[in-house]
């Protein structure tokens, strides 16, 4: 980072994930090393491969009135209640949204700061859209003709509509933004907010991102790739980063949302500053649809070049929140990635966790929400440790958070986040401690 | 089906807008304006007209919705065809 370039701050966090319906429960059942992922009963699940995953704690039924959610496909309502969140979380007055709301989807704080709408932005990805929607009104139609499919059915299965109804809700003017990327989607998305912002496009940038994809066709196609844990019998224990014994990702659904903000703004309306949005880099692997380059060269490319654009040295980064998603290839080979970017010194001073390990893999909501997660371990000075690992596989030779919550101390802290999508996308984004 | 009365189709047609967007069912009276006064949109009056077509047994053709603007206007039309 340049001198003269703006600093951008978090000001504002929210989620709705599998350990949780919002960010401080989620947090906490994260430090305890609980898990989110559990047995699905659907009928007809005894068929599938896989018959478990992270489903959302909190139902969104159970926040919002029926008539909100009718119009919205399940990605886009989660979206909203993390941004909710995060918009209340920021000290930001409740947004003079178009339409009336009902007391119980209002957001922000009463005689808290009114954001300006021309120089507020939305980036809000999801990685696969709104798959329910695009699958139950194809039945509509099967079954009772064109005229009976809902007319929301298009805003509804779009992967930009969480982005679109977060720009509505909140007023923003500067641009409203999807960026695609599958598993990478929404690191992305923190990057490009954080682009906005130095660019001088906008003072503050909803970001995040969102997913929810639990539906028996993604078990059925992802398991056609043999890319899922098939441990039916013990779900909680089926996502083990790192660990000799697992056996492939575990699918989740959730959403995450931060506030970004240029330093500028946020200290001049007086907000809490939760830590430094220092930077992002990215590289495409060119190799292949769903494989990592196995020289990890790209994966490692985005974490120097995330370091470049946040100013950092490699012997800076005291934490990496990883992608590991506990596939028996993936895990190993990012690891040596790590050593690649960073070097091997300053990798083993890295203290690594994997939060897959407890909320399964949130796909397109991943970046976002791991981003919240590597904000908070600065903050908060704990780093989440890795649930399962109980006997590392012996191509591990990195430091893996394991047993209990790894202390940080204080003063100058920087970590990075990386996540990783088919197609060959690397993203690593770098955060730093706000002191 | 038989033959609703006017007060019968201001309660359905009520009860179908507060499920479909939410509004109380007392704010729907005859003299409301669907867009104007109940800040209904063009995509939740099909999802509407649907409703409508499928509880009191009617046909509602696309041309025709465009000109159904009141709650009186929808009663008056259902009473027609149901005539």
């Amino acid at each position: 980072m340049s001198q003269s370039q703006t600093r951008v701050v978090v000001t504002g966090l929210g989620a709705t994930t599998p350990l949780g319906g919002d960010l401080p429960s989620t947090w906490s059942a994260l430090l305890a090393g609980e898990s989110g992922v559990r047995k699905l009963d659907w009928e007809g699940v005894e068929d599938l491969p896989v018959r478990f995953a992270g489903t959302l704690k909190v139902d969104p039924a159970e926040v919002m009135p029926k008539q909100t959610l009718r119009r919205l496909d399940r990605n886009q309502a989660i979206a909203l209640i993390a941004a909710r969140e995060a918009w209340t979380d920021a000290g930001f007055a409740p947004p003079a949204s178009r339409k009336a709301k009902k007391p119980e989807e209002q957001s922000g704080v009463e005689g808290g700061f009114t954001v300006d709408g021309e120089r507020l932005g939305v980036v809000f990805s999801s990685g696969i859209g709104g798959l329910h929607t695009a699958l139950n009104s194809y039945d509509v139609y099967r079954e009772k003709g064109w005229s009976r499919v809902s007319p929301f059915t298009v805003p509804m299965l779009m992967p930009n509509g969480a982005s679109g109804h977060v720009g509505i809700e909140f007023g923003a003017m500067a641009g409203s933004h999807a960026l695609v990327s599958a598993c990478a989607s929404s690191g992305e998305a923190v990057g490009y907010a954080i682009d906005m912002i130095r660019a001088g496009r906008a003072d503050v940038v909803i970001c995040g991102g969102t997913e929810s994809c639990i539906h028996p066709l993604q078990m059925a196609s992802f398991g056609a790739m043999r890319a899922m844990s098939t441990r039916n019998e013990e779900p909680e224990r089926a996502s083990r980063p790192y660990d000799k014994n697992r056996d492939g990702f575990v699918l989740g659904e959730g959403a995450a949302v931060m506030i970004l903000e240029s330093e500028e703004h946020a200290r001049a309306r007086g907000a809490q500053i939760n830590g430094i949005a220092a930077g992002c880099g990215y590289s495409g692997d060119a190799y292949d649809i769903v494989l990592p380059d196995p020289s990890g060269s790209g994966q490692a490319k985005a974490m120097q070049r995330a370091l470049k654009d946040a100013g950092l040295e490699a012997a800076d980064i005291i934490h990496i929140n990883a992608h590991a998603t506990s596939t028996p290839a993936g895990d190993v080979a990012e690891l040596a990635s790590i050593k690649a970017g960073l070097g091997e010194e300053a990798a083993a001073q890295a203290a690594i966790t994997a939060t897959k390990s407890m909320t399964g893999h949130l796909l397109g909501g991943a970046g976002a929400l791991e981003s919240v997660f590597t904000v908070l371990a600065l903050k908060e000075g704990l780093i989440p440790f890795v649930a399962n690992l109980e006997d590392v596989d012996d191509e591990v030779d990195l430091d893996i958070v394991r047993d209990e919550p790894r202390k940080v101390p204080d003063g100058p802290a920087a970590a990075l986040n990386n996540s990783f999508g088919f197609g060959g996308h690397n993203v690593s984004v770098a955060f730093q401690r706000a002191l | 089906m038989a033959v609703a009365t006017e007060q019968q189709i201001l309660d359905g047609l009520a009860e179908i807008i507060d499920d479909i967007v939410g509004i109380d069912k007392s704010e729907v009276t005859p003299d409301k304006n669907f867009i104007d006064d109940l800040d209904i949109d063009s995509l939740s009056m099909v999802e509407i007209a649907v409703a409508a077509q499928d509880q009191f047994g009617v046909e509602i053709p696309d041309d025709e919705l465009r000109n159904l603007k009141t709650v009186k206007d929808v009663i008056n039309f259902v009473q027609n065809l149901q005539s």
